[in-house]
């Protein structure tokens, strides 16, 4: 098989602790660092709280992974300073192909919608984001990375969690105030402690290759129902970086996962599929079954569950690693009021309470599309094909081809951290909705909106003008202990003395938050509208931080 | 009435925030009905659906263009 890539191997260091014989008292240690606990790790330390993180390897995810990475985990990288090497590797893709049997029922071109930092996916073998952000990790003080350094036992007690951990040179304890499991699917920490994921398996198997193409190929989503090369089940074919394509077959519950891997057997598969003519060599290939579950709460004492540790769902619309990282943004600044004792320890329950709705928008959505790819009855599989048969000539019959949806971020509307609208307001962001992105000018350099937001509580406050603004009113917004920095969006450009001020440069922030002058917004440090008014008011504003941050 | 072609679905109350959901919400109640039913039970099911529709829609005219529509595809 051929190689595109060659795996990092980190350095494993000696722990001071095994020789001193003592315990390690952190207030904060992740186990795992998949792209998920290394992204909190970057999380919590944008927060300023040092992180001890542990991992039993000393690479990067290896072989057939994560390939899809969505807008809001875009961003959310962007934050944690890996999104520009991930969109400046990755590939983006907007043409879409739908096959039916032999024919092209239809094909898309998704436009990404102007007047927004990142597009809607790009398309990056796991492994790279993950050296990304180990790489990130490597340069921030606070953050102590060991490889090589395995959890083996776990017990917890009301103010922290004792870990041993196993080396080459022997055990040594760990005494955390916080733990966060990030160890993945099969979770070790999640068995040590004796605790459930619900859930079922899906009967299918995948046959999952990933391989080089020699010559050019279409940088576009193929996805097959029923081909001729491969009759009564799905094939989807995806582009990835260093001409590196995915391809997925469907193998049906009753395939031999040993033989289906041989390559004496998955090289006929691809050339029914590509033609003879087309080059190409191995690079992975694995057969994959998939779960959908997750846990009944994703904190339980003392202990946070992130990413699949927490909830695992089926490859169809690349809701894993994407989802993990939206974990890490809601958890980090909770757990920094928490432990700076600004906010009760509650404030952690509504972690679980927002990530276990996302949760289930995504085990739906995942459910959805793989019952319409896979019918699991005579009744299913003639609407699914007749949906197909419909495709081709009328635009209903193609919003409902559902070949994998999107991953988008959840509008945690119903959230008890939102402050409901007093005021009424158009649009879509209202309360518990993730920020729309908007093109701004910011001391006459072009940016982002989402770029100025994030990691710390924002009041966006949307003025015409910011010679208007009462700069002193602004500039100390200090809320029973939280620093609210104002933002001021003007519709003019002027600085506003010590404020920071963005300019609506052409008008699309002032019309994606239905915005009018003296509009304030409060936004959360995950980048979520928490409350919204049409004039600014002392007390509305500390009553609704003190809601966000789970006081009332 | 013109048969609608284009993407129609939505239900009463509900905020969306995906173009896909509605659609999406429509065909998993349609899957469900059929859970747990024979073949023979399904299709009459199929047939008792498509005359409640019918009945619905009312406009003859419409409802001609569908079938029509309906078994060109077939
Ligand atoms: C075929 C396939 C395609 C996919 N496509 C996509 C996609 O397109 N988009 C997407 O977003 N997601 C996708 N996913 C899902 C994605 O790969 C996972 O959701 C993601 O890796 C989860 O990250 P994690 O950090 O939670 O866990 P993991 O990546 O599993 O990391 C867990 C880490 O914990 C460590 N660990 C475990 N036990 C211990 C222990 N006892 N002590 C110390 N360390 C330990 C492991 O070494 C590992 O590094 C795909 C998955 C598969 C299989």
């Amino acid at each position: 098989m051929l190689n595109t890539y060659t795996y990092p191997k980190y350095e494993y260091r000696t722990p001071p602790e095994i020789a001193a014989g003592k315990a390690l008292k952190v207030p904060v240690v992740i186990v795992g660092a998949g792209p998920v606990g290394l992204g909190m790790a970057l999380d919590l330390d944008l927060q300023g709280i040092p992180v001890l993180l542990l991992d039993e390897d000393d690479t990067v995810s290896i072989g057939s992974r994560g390939v899809c990475y969505a807008k809001r985990a875009l961003e959310i990288l962007d934050r944690y300073g890996v999104g520009d090497a991930v969109c400046a590797k990755g590939v983006s893709w907007n043409v879409g192909r739908t096959f039916f049997r032999d024919k092209e029922v239809y094909n898309f071109n998704l436009v990404p919608e102007p007047d927004h930092h990142r597009p809607g996916m790009v398309n990056l073998q796991q492994y790279y984001l993950e050296e990304y952000l180990v790489a990130r990790a490597a340069t921030r003080p606070g953050i102590a990375l060991r490889w090589k350094n395995k959890v083996v036992s776990v017990t917890q007690g009301d103010s922290g969690a004792t870990l041993t951990v196993e080396t080459a040179d022997g055990m040594y304890t760990v005494e955390a105030d916080w733990l966060i499991a990030a160890d993945g699917a099969r979770s070790p920490i999640r068995r040590m402690l004796g605790l459930e994921v619900e859930g079922k398996i899906f009967m299918d198997r995948f046959l999952i290759a990933d391989v080089v193409m020699k010559a050019d190929f279409p940088a576009e989503r193929w996805f097959w129902f029923d081909p001729p090369f491969h009759p009564n089940q799905s094939v989807l074919l995806h582009k990835q970086t260093d001409s590196v394509f995915r391809i997925d077959f469907q193998l049906g519950w009753d395939a031999d996962p040993d033989e289906e891997k041989k390559p004496e057997k998955v090289i006929p598969r691809i050339k029914a599929m590509l033609g003879d003519a087309r080059e190409f060599e191995l690079e992975w290939v694995s057969v994959y079954t998939f779960q959908c579950r997750r846990m009944a709460k994703f904190n339980h004492g003392r202990v946070l569950f992130v990413g699949d540790a927490a909830h695992q769902v089926s490859p169809f619309g690349a809701r894993g690693a994407n989802s993990g990282l939206q974990d890490a943004d809601n958890l980090g600044w909770k757990l920094k009021l928490v432990l700076s004792g600004l906010a009760p320890p509650s404030l952690l329950d509504s972690y679980s309470e927002e990530r276990v709705y996302a949760a289930d928008e995504n085990l739906m959505n995942s459910t959805r599309s793989t019952d319409f790819i896979t019918p699991k009855s005579r009744a299913s599989r003639t609407f699914r094909n007749a949906v197909l048969s419909l495709a081709k000539d009328h635009a209903f019959g193609r919003a409902l081809v559902n070949s994998g949806r999107l991953s988008v971020p959840s509008f945690l509307v119903d959230s008890s951290l939102n402050t409901p609208d007093e005021e009424a307001f158009a649009g879509r962001m209202l309360p518990g909705a993730p920020l729309d992105d908007a093109p701004i000018e910011k001391g006459g350099a072009p940016g982002w909106l989402l770029q100025s937001t994030g990691s710390r509580f924002r009041l966006l406050v949307f003025v015409d003008d910011p010679a208007a603004v009462d700069a002193a009113a602004l500039s100390a917004l200090d809320c029973d202990g939280i620093r609210v920095e104002p933002l001021i969006v003007s519709r003019r450009a002027l600085s506003a003395d010590s404020l920071t001020c963005l300019h609506d440069v052409r008008g699309v922030a002032f019309q994606r938050y239905d915005a009018r002058p003296g509009t304030a917004y409060l936004i959360r440090p995950d980048q979520h509208v928490a409350a919204r008014w049409r004039g600014l008011d002392a007390a509305k504003l500390r009553a609704a931080v003190a809601r966000a941050c789970g006081r009332s | 009435m013109a048969l609608n072609l284009k993407p129609n679905l939505a239900e009463a109350g509900k905020r969306y925030f995906v173009a896909y959901t509605p659609g999406d919400d429509f065909y998993e109640s349609l899957i469900n009905a059929h859970r747990d039913l024979s073949d023979e039970q399904s299709e009459l099911l199929n047939a008792r659906l498509i005359l409640l529709l019918a009945n619905h829609i009312g406009d003859i005219g419409t409802l001609r263009e569908a079938l029509a529509i309906a078994r060109e595809g077939v």
